[in-house]
């Protein structure tokens, strides 16, 4: 934790942003060539379902950044509004239109799946429901933020948001266990290990990681602009 | 990739519409911001 405090100081986060992002962008391009080649091409068409499970690879791994995406705004909203981090607004301004995007690809991806698997592109099943909630929260975080003439009382507000709506991540996780769902139950993150075969869950663990790559890469590319708009607002009132 | 290749192609379509226009319009404005502290003689240390 020590380590990671002094990124809490904007310069020390640019300089160290700056180091990042070019290699950062190398190593997710490439993962992403092969990650489309294994879910694309590499991977076996499932038993059951068919070339849709190709689908998983985006989707699933855009539920977990969405939220994880969510549980970051969290912290640093405890960080904002307990300890005043001064980098904490500026990155939960960044993460949240990301997550926000993440979120949307789980989204539109799952009714694309849901479509030839379910017969509608849409149901109102708990795990559905409450995914749609997050996109909400991230919508309510992004609006938060830019609805006050001062900044910072957009971002405490939108902090709050961040802390309330957190409670929504455990139903998601158990909402298919808690409530009698279409969507499938926890097949990866599961007591007793994964319950998918290797040639599957390989090219999702590999495009996770990818996603995982270009989340931070996002983050880290507009928390970048955050600070240098934020020094930009600082100058014009000074002026 | 058989009857289900318009929703497999979709799905990864609309991925790539949206993550990618992130990245571009994150780094739009990181270039629009730079330009504007650039003008007003704010560039960044190095």
């Amino acid at each position: 934790m020590a380590d990671l405090h002094f990124l809490a100081n904007p310069a020390r986060f640019r300089r160290f942003s700056q180091r990042v992002v070019p290699s950062l962008s190398v190593a997710t391009a490439l993962m992403l060539a092969v990650g489309l080649y294994l879910a694309l091409l590499q991977s076996p068409p499932d038993y059951q379902q068919g070339d849709t499970v190709r689908i998983m690879f985006v989707h699933v791994p855009s539920a977990w950044l969405a939220m994880a995406g969510y549980a970051l705004l969290a912290g640093l909203g405890a960080s904002l509004l307990i300890w005043r981090h001064p980098l904490a607004a500026l990155m939960a301004r960044a993460a949240a239109p990301v997550g926000a995007g993440f979120c949307a690809v789980c989204l539109l991806t799952g009714s694309l799946w849901g479509r030839p698997m379910w017969g509608a592109y849409w149901v109102w099943d708990a795990r559905l429901t409450s995914m749609l909630l997050l996109f909400f929260l991230y919508l309510g975080h992004i609006a938060l933020s830019r609805a006050y003439d001062e900044p910072d009382r957009g971002d405490r507000a939108a902090a709050i948001l961040a802390l309330i709506g957190v409670i929504n991540l455990p139903i998601i996780k158990f909402s298919v266990d808690w409530w009698n769902t279409l969507h499938q139950p926890a097949s990866v993150a599961r007591l007793g290990g994964p319950s998918i075969h290797p040639s599957i869950l390989v090219p999702l663990l590999w495009m996770a990681a990818t996603l995982f790559l270009l989340f931070v890469l996002l983050v880290l590319l507009r928390t970048d602009t955050e600070i240098d708009r934020r020094r930009l607002e600082n100058a014009e009132q000074q002026a | 990739m058989s009857t289900h290749a318009v929703y497999v192609m979709s799905a990864y379509l609309v991925a790539l519409v949206i993550l990618g226009g992130l990245l571009i319009s994150s780094l739009a404005a990181r270039q629009r911001v730079r330009r504007e502290l650039s003008a007003r003689g704010l560039e960044r240390k190095r």
